[in-house]
């Protein structure tokens, strides 16, 4: 491994990936193109975000690598190796409120993020308009115009077939405004984070060579009608209860849904992991603070 | 009378061009094709001005250009030269100088098409209603129990069952589907319709039916037309005023009484007495 | 009444220039003649005169070859009907000047009542309103009730000129073209016909009609031009359109 550069990249690409970045930020929900490096691993395993942490990450600084929730599936920890290995000097850590960078696919930390961190969000498919439109040149004029009646027609066929938006993840989301961005495939209970987010937003797709970004504090609205507005996954059980988490016992969280493989039951779980883990030590110092208490 | 559409010189070309494009083609060459560099002169000089609640003919044969002229109109073609004036809510839009958005805009909100073709006007992914949901949803009406009503209420006036408004188009047959396309079109309240062949292809019946409901709709609306036909009888039925075309050229234009009884030039002549 | 000059054909001529058979047919040659309001003028002459020719001229049917119409509209302004614009002439006929020819034509599929009741509601009059009128006239025409609310499609000979007649009468424009109102008509409603002109005559209206049978024009006619066929000419010319 060449460790004459730090970060992997040389230094052209990650300048080139730093002017792609400050070009996005300034025109939010826009698709910066970027020539997208070759990495060590396969195009679709995160090179997009990659890349963005690689170019911007920097000595001192700590990272957090998460992939749907989880610090420690295979994906993630391979991609934390990965820059910790290219980038001496940093520090990595699983705690959502110690990082500077957090690195992540399909999901948005539970804890809110802060104006001193940054999100990556690795994006497989970049483009909100490629389920509609199969000509990028077209799609590019569409943009242009902030033309996006027919991803609204879409909603409007969803609504007709099945009487509510059946659109889980990847939700096409208007920024600022103007461009609708794909925002990844984050489930509908992420998208609202984006609204007004505090901490700047960065989305980068390595196979499609596209970059963007939602700033801070920049407005996210979710395409919807004035009647049938978005909203979020509902965790109610059959009773109108509010289904919590079966391992920390939060009700307020997203939840991923496992059969319990000895009794066969559905059981549901915070998807955060760092989130779960967080909200049972909080449960294990108050009772070891009660036991004190009470010692 | 208010004038709402005013075209000069319209032009289309295909290929390279040369000087003598437009003076060796036409009715007196009896081609289209430049014999110096094989453009082809689809239309040329077209011009003519169209009035509130008016409905113009062009009539001519396949090849004649009259479908060219309407598609540089409805901006699915860049003319050659010439320019359209279009006068819309005390405004003045000078057609080709418009930037694409703007053009977009015109033939979204202002303009409406209706193909011989419901391929080209409807978009077969999606039902009749979401079809016309999409021609409000580029102008901006995000309500979704008002586009269901708007939609239903054109679907019935153009004699399309409500209950069918969740169906694909291609479970209509072609009338039903030019039907669904006229309220596609219809459904931002256009003031100016452009119909290009619509009722060809059609059983006898069925084209009688959708020609009185362009018939009504041109009374109860006022909605200015332009009708391309190479049908005598869609002309006669619709149209105040006739242009004829020919090899690209306007060989003849008139009231559609005048042009059928009296017509000026050799071409319309034996047309005219081939089908009467 | 005092009598206005309403319309002035000056000079005019119409010939076909027919190019298939690369002949020239004339219909009507130099054709001077002067209409008045509340009044009629009666065209009278043997077939193949042009007197057909004259009407569809003035009301654009036909392209003059040569001449002048001079035409006074409501507002005083005169123009020539064979230089005036189209829309010009589309606004006359819809405002000013009604033409009942021999042929009824009528949009397919329509009621008869709707049929006559077209040009008032054209003119931007309520339709019931304008139905209400048709029916009026209908009835004065003697067209019996049952036949009102069917298309004129099947009707005979008789009852679309009826129908015809009420159509162009109901209008009541400044002036009125009438190619041989009465031809196909039993007596009763010929004399009902020409009681409604001149009825219409009373209300200032300027008609210019053609007359084939002489005591109708001796009857009806204020002033009678009659028209030679055009020397030299052919056969049959009215019949070409």
């Amino acid at each position: 491994m060449n460790q004459e550069h730090f970060g992997f990249l040389d230094e052209y690409a990650k300048k080139e990936v730093r002017r792609a970045t400050l070009k996005a930020v300034a025109i939010p929900g826009y698709q910066v193109p970027y020539s997208s490096r070759e990495m060590p691993m396969g195009r679709g395993f995160g090179t997009g975000g990659l890349q963005l942490t690689l170019a911007l990450i920097g000595r001192g600084e700590t990272l957090k690598v998460i992939d749907q929730g989880s610090d420690d599936s295979v994906n993630a920890v391979n991609l934390r190796s990965f820059i910790e290995m290219t980038c001496p000097g940093i520090h990595t850590t699983i705690r959502t409120e110690q990082a500077d960078l957090i690195q992540s696919r399909h999901r948005i930390p539970e804890k809110p993020l802060r104006e001193d961190q940054l999100l990556v969000l690795q994006v497989p498919y970049p483009d909100a308009l490629v389920v509609v439109e199969a000509s990028e040149d077209r799609r590019k004029l569409l943009h242009g115009e902030a033309d996006y009646s027919r991803l609204l027609v879409k909603l409007y066929e969803d609504i007709v077939k099945f009487s509510e938006i059946t659109i889980s993840h990847r939700y096409p989301t208007r920024i600022n405004g103007h461009y609708v961005i794909d925002p990844s495939p984050i489930p509908r209970w992420d998208v609202p984070k984006l609204h007004n987010s505090p901490a700047l937003i960065l989305l980068g797709a390595g196979r499609e060579k596209k970059i963007y970004a939602v700033p801070p504090y920049t407005q996210a609205e979710p395409l919807a009608f004035e009647d049938v507005p978005f909203r979020v996954e509902d965790f109610s059980d059959e009773h109108g209860q509010r289904r919590s988490c079966v391992r920390c016992g939060c009700n307020s969280s997203f939840l991923d849904e496992y059969v319990d493989s000895a009794t066969g039951e559905q059981v549901y779980r915070c998807s955060d992991s760092d989130w779960c883990n967080q909200q049972l030590e909080q449960q294990q110092g108050v009772e070891q603070a009660v036991e004190v208490a009470n010692g | 009378m208010d004038e709402v559409l005013s075209v000069r010189g319209l032009s289309k070309r295909y290929g390279q061009g040369c000087p003598a494009c437009y003076e060796l083609t036409g009715p007196r060459f009896e081609t289209n094709l430049c014999p110096r560099c094989g453009s082809v002169v689809a239309a040329h000089d077209v011009s003519f001005s169209l009035y509130q609640g008016e409905i113009l003919g062009i009539m001519g044969e396949s090849g004649s250009g009259k479908s060219t002229a309407v598609k540089c109109l409805y901006f699915d073609e860049p003319p050659s030269a010439g320019s359209a004036e279009f006068f819309d809510q005390g405004e003045a839009y000078q057609l080709f100088d418009l930037n694409n958005a703007q053009q977009r805009r015109l033939a979204n909100q202002r303009f409406g098409m209706v193909y011989q073709n419901p391929h080209l006007g409807l978009n077969f992914d999606i039902s009749a209603g979401g079809n016309i949901a999409e021609r409000l949803l580029m102008s901006n009406v995000d309500n979704y129990a008002q586009i269901r009503q708007r939609a239903i209420s054109l679907l019935s006036r153009t004699e399309v069952l409500a209950e069918r408004m969740d169906e694909m188009p291609r479970n209509f047959s072609g009338g039903m589907q030019q039907r669904v396309q006229i309220a596609k079109a219809l459904a931002t309240n256009p003031p100016l319709l452009f119909l290009d062949e619509v009722t060809t292809g059609l059983d006898l019946s069925v084209q009688a039916a959708i020609l009185d409901l362009i018939l009504e709709i041109q009374q109860q609306s006022r909605t200015s037309m332009i009708v391309v036909t190479h049908d005598l009888g869609v002309i006669r039925l619709l149209a105040d005023r006739t242009l004829v075309m020919k090899y690209g050229r306007v060989i003849e234009s008139g009231l559609t009484d005048q042009i059928l009884e009296d017509p000026q030039h050799a071409y319309t002549q034996r047309l005219v007495a081939s089908a009467l | 009444m005092k009598q206005q000059l309403v319309l002035s054909v000056e000079g005019y001529s119409k010939a076909f220039s027919l190019h298939e058979q690369g002949t020239v047919i004339p219909s009507a040659k130099d054709v001077n003649l002067q209409v008045y309001s509340a009044s009629l003028t009666a065209l009278v002459g043997p077939t193949g005169a042009g007197k057909s020719s004259i009407l569809k001229g003035i009301y654009r049917t036909y392209l003059a070859t040569s001449g002048q119409l001079f035409y006074t509209m409501q507002s005083g302004k005169r123009v020539d009907l064979v230089q005036a614009d189209e829309h010009t002439i589309l606004t006359l006929r819809r405002n000013e000047i009604g033409f009942v020819t021999q042929f009824l034509h009528f949009l397919p599929r329509q009621p008869t009542e709707l049929v006559v009741a077209q040009p008032l509601i054209q003119r931007g009059r309520p339709v019931e309103e304008a139905l209400a009128v048709a029916r009026d006239m209908l009835a004065a025409m003697n067209l019996p009730r049952r036949l009102w609310s069917i298309s004129p499609a099947t009707f005979s000979g008789g009852e679309k000129q009826r129908v015809n007649l009420a159509r162009g009468l109901v209008a009541k424009p400044r002036l009125l073209l009438l190619d041989e109102p009465t031809a196909s008509l039993d007596p009763i409603t010929c004399e009902r016909v020409l009681r409604q002109i001149e009825e219409l005559k009373k209300e200032g209206i300027a008609m210019l009609a053609i007359f084939h049978q002489p005591e109708l024009v001796k009857r009806i006619a204020d002033r009678v031009v009659e028209l030679e066929p055009p020397l030299n000419g052919q056969t049959q010319l009215e019949d070409i359109a």
